[in-house]
């Protein structure tokens, strides 16, 4: 037998109890004895928050009505959200009152019959057995043979608890399946990462142009407000995407490229800016160096050369390249976020970052902003020890350009009796549903693993591989750190407890100090309750916990320019204090110093390439159960060509499985018969197809892109994964 | 007589759904009903396409079928203005408003036992702010105000920008207006 069974906490959990009732109140709409009373007319009150939604934060209040939830709406000082929130974020309240919530602390335990199951235990069992296995593993191997995998601002706490242990390995998803190759594609070339949110300047843009970024469907608030304020101000947009993506619906231009064709058509546009002597001069000869070798390496890719690759008409180049030059510096070419696509995305991603050195937007109004943060004083603890290993263990010296932990390596660095790595903890991530296609080298490491634990508020696929389960209540129950993201100037919001946490939940911080305590490491946590250290935090930069309680949100000025000041010299962080176009250290390593295209494999006969993306009404499989947010999308659907659909008699609203080449099947997918995607690929959002039937909503609703991922491509840069490699052609349902 | 009017700006209009989130809490609408939804219309074939995506809900009639066929009484304009309410005490639930209105604005059947629909927020509007959907809109895109001020934004936008409104050949005078 496996050492771990999947176990579905099935039969365990009770009904629920939360959810709104009825209310009191008169009403001004309806009057007389038997009033309908109007929303609002009851005893109100509102708590500050920002959102956990997704990873944007926006702040935002929590509104309740005669003591219960009513709403949350965004909070109008707070530059993240500019008083308005997404989707998501106004579905917050479906996520606290989710009757599928974990309860209480679970514990893998084996019955009389030798089978394995969950087994509800207190706090104190769950967090003894934590601490017991914990230190079992740093007396036989060192506390750096642990890694946490972890998303989310909550995982702070765990990162705390860990480095206090000796734990030197993280790692997030974030980075090598996310935003990872764009982030080291930025710091090669400019020696800064784009931050988050992002220093992109749409507001101000005159011309905005996306790489398969589907801004619109992608509900990052502040870039979804940005873009669409560049736009309500005239700004042309210019989009590149294989399929008729909801930006690509409002663009002047959509160029409709063969998938995995990006970087041909990037250096077909440096080739006209350079050839017709269109890129910004002045800003190139200051900033930049190898300006010479890049101009010599692009005269090989003309628009007319690159037609073949991309598909793209080459006057729709030019003109559309003309068009950015024209609006430059206020043209943006946007960097993107989720950039593991192809295995050479580092690569792409210096493309981007070059072109919009080319066009002089990096530092300037309508293209790249100067961010400025709160300069917070970290409350005072002690150092953390120095871990003896970390991550770089894991990569065994490939991915040279990683600055953080690769998870999929992390995961590999956990198989057989001999891994470096013997316990994982893992916060607010889903590994099953987020790494691609690598089922059974995860079910391997997790069978190797001496420790697994999971602290989780939903019981996603992942917690079924644990040893135990800890509860951690919502966003809407709890304290976590400050916000301070850089951006247009530096802010603070908070996130407090709007509810008492619901049933046996526990907040993160809370956790983290539990098992601390229960590991000797007392002096990290000296506080009894997370808010002392906001306070003292607050009060260094002049206001204070309860101040905050009421504002939510406070705003600092700005103490420089936000973009290059015209005639003042620049110094980037880079090797040479340029930017670089050509990349000395890329070079050295073996690397292309330049980015050169590759042409990605095609599809064999009968087979599309599967590209995936999102929905506006999800955050992934972390929302799909959301009572609220469920009822706008219960489902994904597999966007097929009107062209395909014919050739494989497929019927619009019936239901197909999809196949890879290595026989991989996904659940059943309701068919959306569409023009809006081209004949050589269908689509489908992300974060459906969920396994875990304690996700009594969304389970068996969908397929999981995620589980038809083959033939992925490793970027040997940084360790990217490859997602868009992957190829499926469908099987049809029994009539 | 007070005309009010939305005005949705369907070229910054991405089809997100907060609109409908935003109401569905504002408004306690119960679960499985909703009382604005968001329409895309594409067409074309690939690549030459459009598409327009369009947030709708009651139209808020000038010339409300609805309130003339009601046999009740319980449809009917509020207060001197175009915003058409139900009051849920005089409704018998008979659905000849749902056969009455062109957009199929009206939900069957709020649990308590009547035919619930969009409001405009009137319990906001009331207080001088905008309905729920207009003030969370991520995009800016819906706007929301009286038509009789010549100053207002949402007369403003219907002076200067090209529009339409959905089945007007109906002469129901609807009162949701779409930015093309």
């Amino acid at each position: 037998m496996k050492r771990r069974e999947f176990l579905k906490i099935s039969g365990l959990l009770g009904a629920g109890t939360a959810g709104a009732g009825l209310l009191g109140g008169c009403s001004t709409l309806f009057p007389g004895p038997d009033a309908y009373p109007a929303p609002g007319s009851g005893k109100l009150s509102q708590t500050p928050t920002f959102c956990d939604m997704c990873f944007w934060k926006c702040a935002g209040f929590v509104h309740q009505e005669n003591g219960k939830p009513w709403k949350i709406t965004g909070n109008d000082t707070d530059l993240h959200s500019e008083g308005r929130l997404c989707t998501r974020g106004t579905g917050g309240l479906g996520s606290f009152e989710d009757r599928d919530r974990l309860r209480r602390p679970l514990l893998r335990v084996t019955g009389s019959d030798g089978r394995q199951r969950f087994k509800e235990v207190s706090w104190d069992e769950a967090l003894d057995f934590v601490a017991g296995k914990l230190k079992k593993i740093a007396a036989d191997y060192g506390p750096d043979r642990t890694a946490l995998l972890n998303h989310g601002y909550g995982a702070r706490h765990f990162s705390h608890l860990m480095r206090a242990y000796g734990c030197g390995s993280s790692a997030e998803p974030a980075f090598a399946q996310c935003r990872g190759p764009r982030d080291i594609g930025f710091v090669l070339t400019y020696g800064e990462d784009l931050g988050s949110p992002e220093r992109t300047d749409m507001e101000n843009s005159r011309c905005i142009v996306l790489i398969g970024s589907h801004i619109g469907e992608n509900l990052h608030n502040g870039q979804v407000q940005t873009l669409s304020a560049g736009l309500a101000k005239g700004a042309s947009l210019i989009t590149v995407d294989p399929r008729f993506s909801v930006p690509a619906s409002k663009s002047k231009y959509w160029l409709p490229i063969k998938p995995g064709t990006d970087i041909a058509l990037l250096l077909a546009w440096m080739h006209v800016l350079i050839n017709e002597g269109l890129y910004d001069k002045e800003y190139v000869d200051r900033h930049t160096t190898g300006f010479g070798q890049l101009s010599a390496h692009v005269q090989r890719y003309s628009p007319e050369w690159v037609f073949l690759e991309t598909g793209l008409e080459p006057e729709l180049i030019r003109a559309s390249a003309r068009e950015m030059a024209k609006c430059a510096p206020a043209t943006l070419v946007h960097p993107g976020r989720h950039t593991a696509w192809w295995g050479d995305d580092t690569q792409r991603s210096r493309a981007i970052a070059i072109l919009n050195a080319l066009l002089g937007s990096w530092g300037r109004k309508g293209g790249l902003y100067i961010q400025e943060g709160v300069a917070l004083p970290k409350y005072p603890l002690p150092d953390y020890p120095e871990p003896k290993s970390d991550w770089q263990v894991a990569h065994a010296g490939r991915y040279p350009f990683a600055d953080q932990g690769v998870t999929t390596a992390l995961v590999e660095a956990s198989i057989g009796s001999q891994a470096h790595y013997k316990g994982w903890l893992v916060y607010g991530t889903n590994l099953p549903t987020t790494l691609p296609g690598i089922a059974p080298q995860l079910r391997a490491a997790i069978d190797s693993l001496e420790l697994v634990v999971v602290v989780d508020t939903m019981p996603a696929e992942i917690t079924g591989y644990a040893d135990v389960v800890l509860p951690e209540c919502t966003y809407l129950e709890r304290y976590d750190d400050l916000r301070n993201s850089a951006e247009r100037h530096g802010s603070l919001a908070l996130r407090m407890p709007a509810f008492e946490p619901l049933y046996e939940t526990k907040p993160g911080w809370w956790i983290a100090k539990q098992l601390g305590e229960r590991l000797g490491l007392q002096k990290y946590f000296p506080w009894k309750d997370y808010s002392e250290v906001l306070d003292w935090q607050l009060k260094q930069v002049g206001s204070s916990l309860e101040e905050m309680q009421k504002l939510g949100v406070k705003n600092f000025p700005r103490r420089g320019p936000k973009y290059f000041v015209e005639g003042q010299p620049v110094q980037f962080a880079t090797p040479s204090g340029k930017i670089e176009l050509y990349s000395q250290q890329l070079a050295e390593r073996g690397f292309d110093p330049m980015p050169v295209y590759h042409r990605p494999e095609r599809p064999p006969a009968g087979y599309y390439h599967l590209n995936y993306g999102r929905m506006p009404s999800h955050t992934f499989g972390k929302t799909t159960n959301n009572p609220l947010l469920f009822q706008l999308a219960p489902e994904n659907t597999l966007w097929v060509n009107p062209l395909v659909a014919a050739e494989h008699a497929l019927l619009n609203g019936t239901y197909v499985r999809l196949r890879n080449p290595e026989g991989t099947l996904s659940d059943p997918i309701r068919l959306r018969v569409t023009e809006r995607v081209g004949p050589d690929s269908v689509f489908m959002a992300h974060g459906f197809g969920h396994r875990s039937r304690r996700l009594r909503l969304t389970y068996g609703l969908g397929a999981d892109d995620s589980a038809l991922m083959s033939n992925v491509k490793t970027d040997p840069l940084m360790g990217g994964s490859g997602m868009r490699t992957s190829f499926v052609t469908f099987v049809k349902e029994e009539a | 007589m007070s005309h009010y009017a939305m005005v949705i700006d369907t070229r910054l209009c991405i089809g997100c759904g907060d609109c409908v989130i935003a109401c569905k809490t504002e408004n306690k609408v119960p679960e499985g009903l909703n009382r604005d939804w968001v329409v895309e219309a594409t067409s074309g074939t690939y690549p030459h396409l459009s598409t327009e995506f369009r947030s709708e809900r009651c139209n808020h009639c000038s010339h409300a079928t609805c309130v003339y066929q009601c046999p009740t009484g319980a449809s009917h304009h509020w207060r001197d203005s175009n915003i058409v309410l139900v009051d849920p005490r005089k409704c018998t639930g008979c659905k000849a408003c749902i056969a009455a209105c062109p957009y199929d604005a009206r939900l069957v059947m709020h649990p308590d036992g009547y035919i619930d629909k969009c409001t405009f927020c009137v319990h906001r509007v009331e207080q001088g702010l905008d309905p729920a959907c207009v003030s969370t809109c991520p995009t800016h895109c819906m706007h929301f105000g009286l038509l009789d001020d010549p100053s207002s934004r949402v007369a403003q936008l219907l002076r200067t920008r090209n529009y339409k409104a959905l089945a007007e050949e109906t002469g129901n005078q609807p009162n949701v207006f779409y930015l093309t």
